[in-house]
């Protein structure tokens, strides 16, 4: 199994690593059990992600995916920022061993259930959908465990 | 790349310069097929034997045939469970592995659990240690073979095989023991250990990948795994691997001769690494430590609130090479089953950091290592959205 430079590179230097103090919205996804857990804090203003941080306990792919899931989010409108999907996380990442897919399933959850937290706090109704991985049984290596 | 500290001796070993000398002749001047009548063949095949006459005197084995070459340690525990399972023609039967058996050794387990057979995985305590009482639990009228690792390669706990082979036998059944991290790391003797099959790997001892052996006490009827040209009295099929039974042989030597003197020396490296790391960094804890019976050039730490392949990444950049139980590391997904049998929470199994001491590590590689492991950890858990929560419950505690 063999890591890109680019993840390796977000790996090494984490892009946004921290929390937002008083954040607008929280998303914190995956369980301690399975091994990754991230946790997601934005900051909005006109329905756009003005600043993005990231915690993550995880393997290097958790962490990678992590990283550049802030990068790719800031500066996005709300809509665009939960329809990043999990293969794009991976392409911007120059690909990630197939074992590892489910950690960009991890990074983009984070960023939804953090978008939709914002929302639910100002009234509105959630836009990203089911967030699979915000489930406390939720094991990201079924997915993978189906093609075994 | 500044360092390179290699502390992965359990994975396995570089070629010790005495055993490539010793090996070298083989691959293009003595080259002869042993099998053959002419002198080359003859030369090839006196130095095939010869190396199995040494390796049966190193074991304790009464006789040079009861030492069968095989091309690892997989293949010699592959060939004594299903090979002594299936003896004369046996379909069913019971036969208890440990459950923190080598999948070496719970892979032909488990093909015989589907194949007419029943099988045990019985675990170890949270010492890390097969106890007694619990096998002699677990036999049956019908158990017709145990298999109980020598040594754990993972958290290094030295297993009582003579008092399991004492049981084992009682019942009638045959004691199978994969010592594949044990041999040349502490005393080895078939006699001793009571045992009637033992699994070897040369490249765990500074010999060659590719080769091993199956002790297999005289009398002990084996239904050959390889079959062929019915070399190895009919239990080995294959052309023999000249080059990696001198090979073996060499190495197997080389360790017993500085065994007295290597083996205290690792025992120490391994207790500093041990006080360095748990002296060092909080929230952490060394597995079965509880345990004196273990082999002296292993560690296995637990490190809480921090994930083993992200500590393995920072450390390689520093070019330390250390292995994890952790899922993330592997392809199956799954933290380490070591661990888990033993009792370790999934948790902090991700977390956890296999560091193993050989021939050419020293103390400064050992303190580099240290120095290296504190700040990546601190990072790491800087990171983690969960430490101050781990740390919290513990200071509760």
């Amino acid at each position: 199994m063999l890591y890109s430079d680019k993840v390796m590179d977000h790996f090494q230097n984490p892009r946004n690593v921290g929390v937002i103090k008083d954040a607008d919205g929280v998303g914190e996804v995956g369980n301690p059990i399975c091994g990754d857990v991230m946790k997601i804090t934005i900051s909005v203003d006109d329905d756009r992600i003005d600043d993005i941080m990231f915690q993550t306990l995880g393997c290097g792919a958790a962490i990678a995916t992590s990283s550049i899931v802030t990068e790719m989010a800031k500066g996005m409108t709300l809509p665009e920022a939960v329809s990043i999907s999990k293969k794009q996380v991976a392409d911007e990442l120059g690909g990630l061993p197939p074992a590892k897919m489910h950690c960009s399933v991890l990074a983009t959850d984070g960023l939804k259930a953090a978008v939709d937290d914002y929302l639910v706090k100002h009234g509105r109704e959630p836009i990203a959908g089911p967030i699979l991985s915000s489930d406390p049984n939720f094991d990201p290596h079924e997915e993978e465990d189906e093609h075994a | 790349m500044d360092h390179n500290v290699y502390l992965d001796y359990a994975a396995t070993t570089p070629v010790d310069e005495r055993v490539l000398d010793a090996m070298m002749p083989f691959f293009s001047e003595r080259y002869g097929n042993a099998n053959s009548l002419y002198a080359l063949g003859r030369d090839a095949y006196k130095a095939f034997e010869n190396a199995r006459e040494r390796v049966a005197a190193s074991i304790g084995a009464k006789h040079p045939s009861e030492v069968i070459f095989t091309s690892g340690g997989t293949e010699s525990d592959n060939t004594a469970l299903i090979g002594l399972a299936t003896a004369g023609g046996r379909t069913d039967g019971h036969i208890i592995v440990s459950a923190f058996e080598h999948h070496a050794v719970l892979g032909p387990a488990r093909w015989l659990g589907k194949h007419g057979f029943e099988i045990t995985e019985l675990d170890p305590r949270p010492d890390g240690l097969i106890h007694p009482e619990d096998l002699q639990t677990a036999m049956r009228e019908d158990t017709v073979l145990v298999s109980v690792m020598h040594g754990n390669n993972e958290i290094g706990t030295i297993q009582p095989i003579r008092a399991l082979a004492d049981i084992a036998h009682a019942g009638g059944a045959l004691m199978h023991t994969d010592a594949a991290q044990t041999l040349g790391k502490i005393d080895f003797d078939v006699d001793e250990l009571g045992i009637d099959a033992a699994s070897f790997s040369s490249h765990k001892i500074y010999g060659p990948k590719g080769f091993g052996a199956l002790y297999l006490r005289k009398g002990t009827r084996l239904t050959p795994y390889m079959m062929g040209g019915g070399q190895e009295s009919k239990r080995r099929s294959g052309t023999q691997n000249v080059v990696g039974a001198v090979g073996f042989a060499t190495a197997l030597e080389i360790a017993e001769t500085e065994r007295a003197t290597e083996a205290p020396r690792l025992a120490a490296l391994r207790d500093r690494v041990v006080e360095g790391v748990l002296g060092r960094l909080e929230l952490t804890s060394l597995n079965a430590a509880e345990t004196d019976t273990r082999l002296p050039h292993i560690a296995n730490f637990i490190i809480k609130g921090v994930e083993g392949e992200a500590m393995l990444l920072h450390l390689d950049a520093k070019g330390i090479a250390v292995s994890t139980g952790s899922a993330c590391s592997s392809s199956s997904l799954k933290p380490s089953h070591v661990l888990l049998a033993i009792g370790c929470p999934q948790e902090f199994a991700h977390g956890s950091l296999r560091v193993s001491l050989g021939r050419y590590t020293t103390g400064e590689d050992v303190d580099y290592f240290v120095d290296e492991l504190v700040p990546i950890v601190e990072r790491l858990r800087s990171m983690s959205p969960l430490y101050a929560k781990i740390k919290a419950e513990h200071s509760a505690d």
